[in-house]
């Protein structure tokens, strides 16, 4: 569905993407992660044919978005970031306006518009004008524009800033479940966010693609070491000379004091001393409450990859 | 054609819906209706030469609502969207840049020109009520109208140049007015350097506008204007149409 080589967008002088290529193929949800500034919007604005790239190709739906613009934007709906919308139409009226502008009329454009409304929840605040809207509703108004002439690809720039996290939820839901009829690219600093709704991950940070692999993949990859939580009753004794001879064991910190004693370990990568931990308090005569590990997420990924002082 | 349509319906209806454009009405019309009561003050003080349309159209009050309303009606129309964003909705919908300037145009010529249809009244109860012949007759009435049409073209896209080099909409009207004015007074040249060459006094006689209308509305349809200012207009709006291209490309 989207087709990116070698795509570099230069601004006086500064580089803002930097030779980046990828692919999304048909019906994929692709989270477009990078911290501020990476990219990100400028991929997303090109592809949306919104400006033309310094250098590289890029089609959309097998339409390249500089020469055969008009016809790659047929196939897209775009979400811009900050939602930008006219605040002097009713919500029905910018609707009508939009569909009309994305070639549909009559009965079909009707007919959309309800689909439309009933899918996002707008059906209460159709005659409302926009300026008088919620940022929740104006979200689900720019989403609605976005998907009104059913494109085959969705492009949504952070579609759930600035909501409070019912609406994160519904958005969440409703992305979803376009999902099974559009391809979608969407970016976002949520990262539960694409764990919960994304098939695959983008990670870009300074105009550079970093990975680009399904949310568990990436999680699995990470170099960083783990974490284990072990909450013990000990008596007099105290456990972390004992703890610190264990090979895998890097560092042992106590968190709470008391009868029971909680320690967070920070253990090498790709290793799991917990066998042995067990064993040492078995023979010790150390009572273990809690003995877990502490799963690595998508955030810590992204940390890694984008961690800028590297 | 029918995306143009539909941009074109909703720039319209920016204007129409919007509390600004009847505020800019109001005064416009009541500089209009200044003009029309001192061109009859000057009529009934004694015979005189002149025709009502003749008086209407070249008073003080008649210049400064024609000069000033070039600057509001467009200040909006660019500098709008960029500052809203919304201007990304629209270049990422399949249209081309532009059906965009000339909607944006043609919208705000159409605005401008439905302005001047009360003052058409002025001088329909007029003859109604009283001497025809005073009025004025055939090229008189529709000359002027015709050349408010031809210096309105040409006005309206400096006004959307001015528009388009800006987000900021205050910024826009007051370049939009330089842009306006300077042309309007461009033959003041000849009275501020006194031995001015004739080659600048021809150049400068194209946008004597002054000129034009006092000519126009004694009848006598000169088609130079009708030539050039539509002319201007067009490569004004090229420009714009470039500026525009230009300011979404480097964002």
């Amino acid at each position: 569905m989207i087709k990116v080589e070698q795509l570099t967008k230069k601004y006086a002088g500064v580089t803002g993407i930097d030779q980046i290529s990828f692919e999304v193929g048909k019906g994929e949800i692709v989270g477009f992660l990078g911290p501020n500034g990476a990219g990100k919007t400028t991929t997303m604005r090109i592809l949306a044919s919104y400006m033309p790239a310094s250098s590289g190709r890029a089609t959309v739906a097998g339409f390249d978005v500089f020469s055969e613009s008009l016809k790659a934007r047929r196939h897209l709906g775009y979400l811009p970031e900050n939602v930008p919308l006219y605040h002097d139409m009713r919500v029905n009226e910018y609707l009508r306006y939009r569909g009309a502008l994305k070639a549909l009329s009559g009965k079909r454009l009707k007919n959309r518009i309800g689909v439309i409304k009933e899918l996002c929840g707008l059906r209460e605040v159709g005659r409302k004008k926009i300026a008088g809207l919620s940022k929740g509703f104006r979200q689900r108004v720019g989403l609605a524009e976005a998907m009104i002439h059913e494109p085959d690809l969705l492009i949504l720039d952070e579609p759930t800033i600035g909501l409070d996290p019912n609406q994160i939820r519904q958005v969440r839901e409703l992305i979803k479940s376009l999902g099974e009829r559009h391809t979608i690219l969407l970016s976002t600093h949520i990262l539960s966010e694409v764990e919960a709704t994304c098939s695959r991950v983008i990670i870009i940070n300074r105009g550079r693609i970093e990975a680009s692999d399904t949310p568990e993949n990436l999680v699995n990859q990470l170099r960083t070491s783990g974490l284990l939580r072990l909450e013990v009753k000990s008596g007099s004794e105290d456990p972390i000379p004992h703890l610190t001879e264990i090979s895998g064991v890097r560092e042992v910190r106590p968190v709470s004091n008391g009868e029971w004693l909680c320690f967070e370990i920070r253990i090498e990568a790709n290793s799991d001393p917990r066998e042995q931990i067990f064993q040492l308090a078995v023979r010790r005569q150390w009572v273990i409450r809690e003995l877990s590990k502490e799963r690595a997420t998508l955030e810590d990924a992204f940390v890694e990859l984008t961690h800028t002082d590297r | 054609m029918r995306r143009f349509f539909t941009l074109l319906a909703r720039e319209l209806s920016a204007f129409y819906f919007s509390p600004i454009a009847y505020a800019v009405l109001f005064f416009f019309l009541i500089l209009n209706g200044l003009s029309f009561w001192f061109s009859l003050a000057l009529l009934s003080r004694g015979p005189s030469e002149l025709t009502l349309i003749q008086a209407f159209f070249n008073t003080l009050f008649f210049w400064i609502a024609y000069l000033l309303v070039f600057p509001v009606i467009t200040m909006r129309l660019f500098a709008e969207e960029f500052k809203l964003g919304t201007i990304e909705t629209l270049m990422t919908a399949p249209v081309r840049d532009w059906e965009v300037v000339a909607s944006k145009y043609l919208a705000a010529l159409i605005f401008y020109l439905s302005m001047w249809l009360p003052s058409i009244f002025y001088f329909l109860i007029f003859s109604w009520l009283g001497n025809r012949s005073v009025v004025g007759t055939g090229a008189q009435i529709w000359g002027p109208y015709l050349l408010l049409l031809a210096m309105g073209m040409f006005n309206v896209s400096l006004g959307c140049l001015a528009s388009s080099l800006t987000s900021n909409q205050i910024i826009a009207a007051m370049m939009g007015l330089v842009l306006v004015l300077g042309t309007f007074f461009l033959t003041m040249i000849n009275y501020i350097i006194n031995s001015s060459s004739p080659l600048v006094h021809d150049l400068t006689a194209y946008v004597a506008q002054l000129d034009h209308m006092e000519s126009f509305s004694r009848g006598i349809i000169d088609t130079r204007p009708l030539v050039f200012y539509p002319t201007f207009a067009l490569l004004v709006l090229v420009m714009t149409y470039h500026v525009f291209q230009y300011r979404r490309w480097k964002l």
